[in-house]
């Protein structure tokens, strides 16, 4: 272990935190807005209790969002300072741009909506938990841009004077087709979190029979949402796989465990190999489909590990540019998998409650809280992927991650950290988790007015 | 050597002062709201009075801090990139006092145990003192100077850091955010709870002026060798009108002119700011290890083309953002008393 190692163990272990609570807050904030503006519509009670219950649980988890997002903001100058005097031209743009267009939107307008319930107009009320919606949508956008940039660099030149990247085009950063891609399969899985929840904790109270009205319009709601979000992502998700085999090919190719270079390639479904020899002791396939999946034809090419890279070495220079294939391939294949998984219970959840049995059938109830840990399993093997393909690379064909690091800061000062925010947000969770099984099962607040909650909540 | 300032360097520089004197004022209240909570909350229902007066707007507050970070990444990388990889021990104490704290305003409510929220109470406290007091040592250092070698790299340890004039830094910076805080209370209390605030802040304002009068002083002793290159004029005229209005504090309490005293802590906070900025101006950081070294707006910036794209997308969304939080304090412009927290148990 070096500084380096820790300093990218630490950069994994915040990031991923930080996205438990993201995807949550970004789906939870739209159905609860989705509850309130049914409630504004038809006053009807229930749905004020629904926006209620579901809004105590977004904040809740919304807390830690926030916090363990200021970590982002000064984490790559605190490990990665080589890495932001490199790309902090470019990079540092959209990441202020957020700050500035979607952070200061969200982090004001939810005291609004907490604190609001009486102090402003139905109306102004309900604007105040959309402008939150857009706010999160708008954060993770411009996050995003800035990842995508990692991924797929446009829009700029190194300038051989000062060795830096440089920003030349902004619009390119906006309009970086990997962007595009990546930003509704977030968008998408975000609603997916917040649908499996909403069902889950749904399906938790409908199987005791408490407050079946609340719940069961709370699961119908989630539902219809979580059946087109998780067939969204499976589409995004596929474009985005098309567009790896162009832009990314060995991440592609670790992925699928693709070895050598192959027409008319299959889709591997497991396999077991040697990592060092470059090849796989064991591979059951679907014949053809990788190919049909990656580039629309039958006998199409899909390039292999060791054929690209012999091709970087020729363009980069000696050295391994093939990533971690085992979390690769493994990771790329959880995340399918759960995602399909989440399909079908979308699905069946749907059929259920349109021949009105969502109630009586004890065992998808029984089975739909397990469900609520699977787009957590989903979104964090997503981002594995992503970003452990994308090594040896922080910026892709541009800067190695080993270059990236400080040199200011020593293994003593990278362990101490890496500690420290380990502890720190292991602790949080546990009471995150806490809270939220425990509101989660607590019954929805008797409101029959807004004006009959409280203003002052903490 | 560029002269001048009429430049994008400039107006960058401008900027980001203007992000942290904003994070300042009015985290500072905050700060010292959290400082004053063990003092001034003697039961539940006074604590929940006190959370209760920063509630709606804590959040909004620190992302002024999150965005002064981001804009220094977008328009000076290399600041951002030796400042925060070198006070990297002092920035993750900071960090990890925000985190408890920003949890523990949601949190402490929650609970059913006194126990549970006797320790978020903990956390609001150090959550708010560690930083008050380490944004202080870290600007004192950031004019002193620091170990910078010349490829920018920091080259010293954390104990570099505990020098006795950064030390006075954090000093003012604690005292000031408690009393700013304290004045914040006397705004937006009522009955005892008011008084008891006004008589906290009493006692915090002259310590506050003599901490103030004592850095600025060091301030301009030490800038006489060594100074930056911005007006003279400004550069006399603000810390004197910041030490004239925490001076001023004392009085004004005393003569129960509450929003006078807290737009005195105020410019207080803002001047002594902004005379730390001024007297690095054009330096971002001075390097202790000689002239050479200072990182400066002309070599830690970005390009014109991406300082000009940041230079409009601030001139549409900075106005824009003014607005609505200074809406949102209208919004919650009443005072909290007693009667409203009792009328209204938490949330559980």
């Amino acid at each position: 272990m070096d500084a380096f190692h820790l300093a990218r163990w630490q950069f994994a272990i915040t990031t991923i935190f930080h996205f438990f609570f993201v995807p949550l807050s970004i789906g939870l904030v739209f159905f609860t807005a989705v509850m309130q503006t049914a409630w504004y519509r038809t006053k009807d009670p229930t749905y004020l209790r629904m926006t209620k219950f579901w809004g105590k649980l977004f904040l809740i988890n919304f807390a830690l969002g926030v916090v363990t997002g200021i970590v982002q903001e000064f984490q790559f100058g605190m490990n990665w300072s080589a890495y932001s005097r490199f790309v902090g031209d470019v990079f540092g743009a959209p990441l202020a741009i957020e700050g500035l267009a979607a952070f200061f939107l969200e982090s004001t307008f939810i005291g609004l909506w907490i604190f609001g319930w009486n102090r402003l107009s139905e109306r102004v009320h309900l604007a105040t938990i959309w402008i939150v919606t857009i706010g999160t949508v708008l954060s993770a956008f411009f996050i995003l841009a800035a990842n995508s940039w990692m991924q797929h660099p446009v829009g700029y030149r190194v300038n051989p004077a000062t060795g830096r990247a440089e920003l030349h085009d902004f619009a390119a950063l906006l309009t970086n087709p990997t962007l595009w891609t990546h930003f509704p399969h977030t968008i998408l899985a975000a609603l997916v979190t917040g649908g499996m929840f909403v069902i889950g904790v749904s399906a938790w109270h409908l199987l005791r029979g408490h407050e079946t009205t609340v719940f069961r319009r709370s699961a119908a709601i989630a539902l219809v949402v979580s059946l087109f979000a998780t067939v969204g992502v499976a589409l995004s998700g596929h474009l985005q796989g098309q567009q790896m085999t162009k832009q990314q090919p060995m991440k592609m190719a670790a992925a699928e465990a693709l070895w050598n270079t192959t027409r008319g390639a299959g889709l591997s479904l497991f396999a077991i190999g040697d990592v060092g020899e470059g090849r796989n002791d064991l591979n059951i396939q679907l014949p053809h489909l990788l190919s049909v999946i990656s580039t629309n034809s039958w006998n199409g090419t899909v390039e292999g590990i060791n054929d690209l890279q012999r091709r970087y070495e020729r363009m980069y220079g000696p050295g391994s540019y093939v990533p971690a294939v085992g979390v690769t391939y493994w990771t790329f294949r959880v995340m399918v998998g759960t995602g399909l998984l989440m399909i079908l219970i979308s699905a069946v959840g749907l059929w259920l409650l349109r021949r009105r049995r969502l109630e009586s059938a004890k065992w998808f109830l029984r089975l739909a809280p397990f469900a609520i840990a699977l787009p957590y399993i989903a979104n964090s093997t997503g981002w594995i992927l992503t970003e452990v393909g994308r090594q040896p690379w922080v910026v892709y064909g541009v800067m190695l991650t080993r270059d990236a690091t400080s040199p200011a800061v020593g293994l003593g000062l990278v362990l101490t950290t890496l500690i420290g925010f380990t502890l720190i947000y292991g602790v949080l969770t546990v009471v995150d988790v806490y809270l939220l099984t425990r509101f989660a099962r607590s019954d929805p607040p008797v409101v029959e007015t807004p004006a009959a909650g409280p203003t002052l909540v903490y | 050597m560029r002269e001048g300032y009429l430049n994008l360097e400039t107006l960058w520089f401008a900027l980001i002062a203007v992000l942290w004197i904003g994070y300042f004022f009015l985290e500072g209240f905050d700060f010292g709201v959290g400082v004053l909570l063990p003092f001034l909350g003697r039961d539940d229902v006074d604590r929940r009075i006190l959370v209760n007066t920063i509630g709606p707007v804590w959040d909004g507050n620190e992302v002024w801090l999150i965005v002064a970070g981001g804009a220094t990444f977008a328009a000076f990388p290399e600041w951002y990139a030796t400042l925060f990889s070198g006070f990297y021990l002092a920035l993750f104490l900071i960090l990890a006092a925000l985190i408890f704290r920003g949890v523990a305003f949601e949190f402490r409510g929650k609970g059913r145990h006194p126990e549970w929220k006797r320790w978020w109470d903990r956390a609001i406290f150090w959550g708010s003192a560690v930083p008050a007091l380490l944004w202080g040592l870290a600007f004192a250092n950031i004019l002193r100077g620091v170990p910078i070698d010349a490829n920018k790299e920091w080259a010293g340890s954390f104990l570099d850091l505990l020098d006795p004039y950064a030390l006075l830094g954090g000093a003012t910076s604690f005292l000031l955010f408690a009393l700013h805080g304290g004045v914040f209370l006397t705004l937006k209390t009522d009955g005892e709870m008011r008084d008891r605030a006004r008589r906290a802040a009493e006692l915090l304002a002259w310590p506050a002026t003599a901490a103030v009068l004592g850095f600025l002083t060091w301030t301009f002793f030490n800038a006489r060798e060594n100074g930056g290159t911005a007006p003279g004029v400004v550069r006399g005229v603000v810390p004197v009108v910041a030490l004239i209005a925490v001076a001023a504090v004392a009085w004004l309490l005393r003569m129960k002119l509450d929003g006078w005293a807290f737009l005195a802590t105020g410019l207080a906070i803002v001047g002594v700011t902004a005379t730390i900025f001024l007297h690095l101006y054009p330096r971002v950081m001075v390097s202790s290890l000689g002239g050479a070294n200072d990182l400066t707006i002309w070599n830690a910036s970005s390009t014109h083309y991406t300082l000009k794209v940041m230079t409009i997308v601030a001139l549409i969304f900075a106005p824009l953002v003014l607005a609505y939080q200074g809406w949102t304090y209208w919004v919650f412009r009443k005072r909290i008393g007693r009667k409203d927290i009792e009328e209204q148990p938490n949330t559980v």
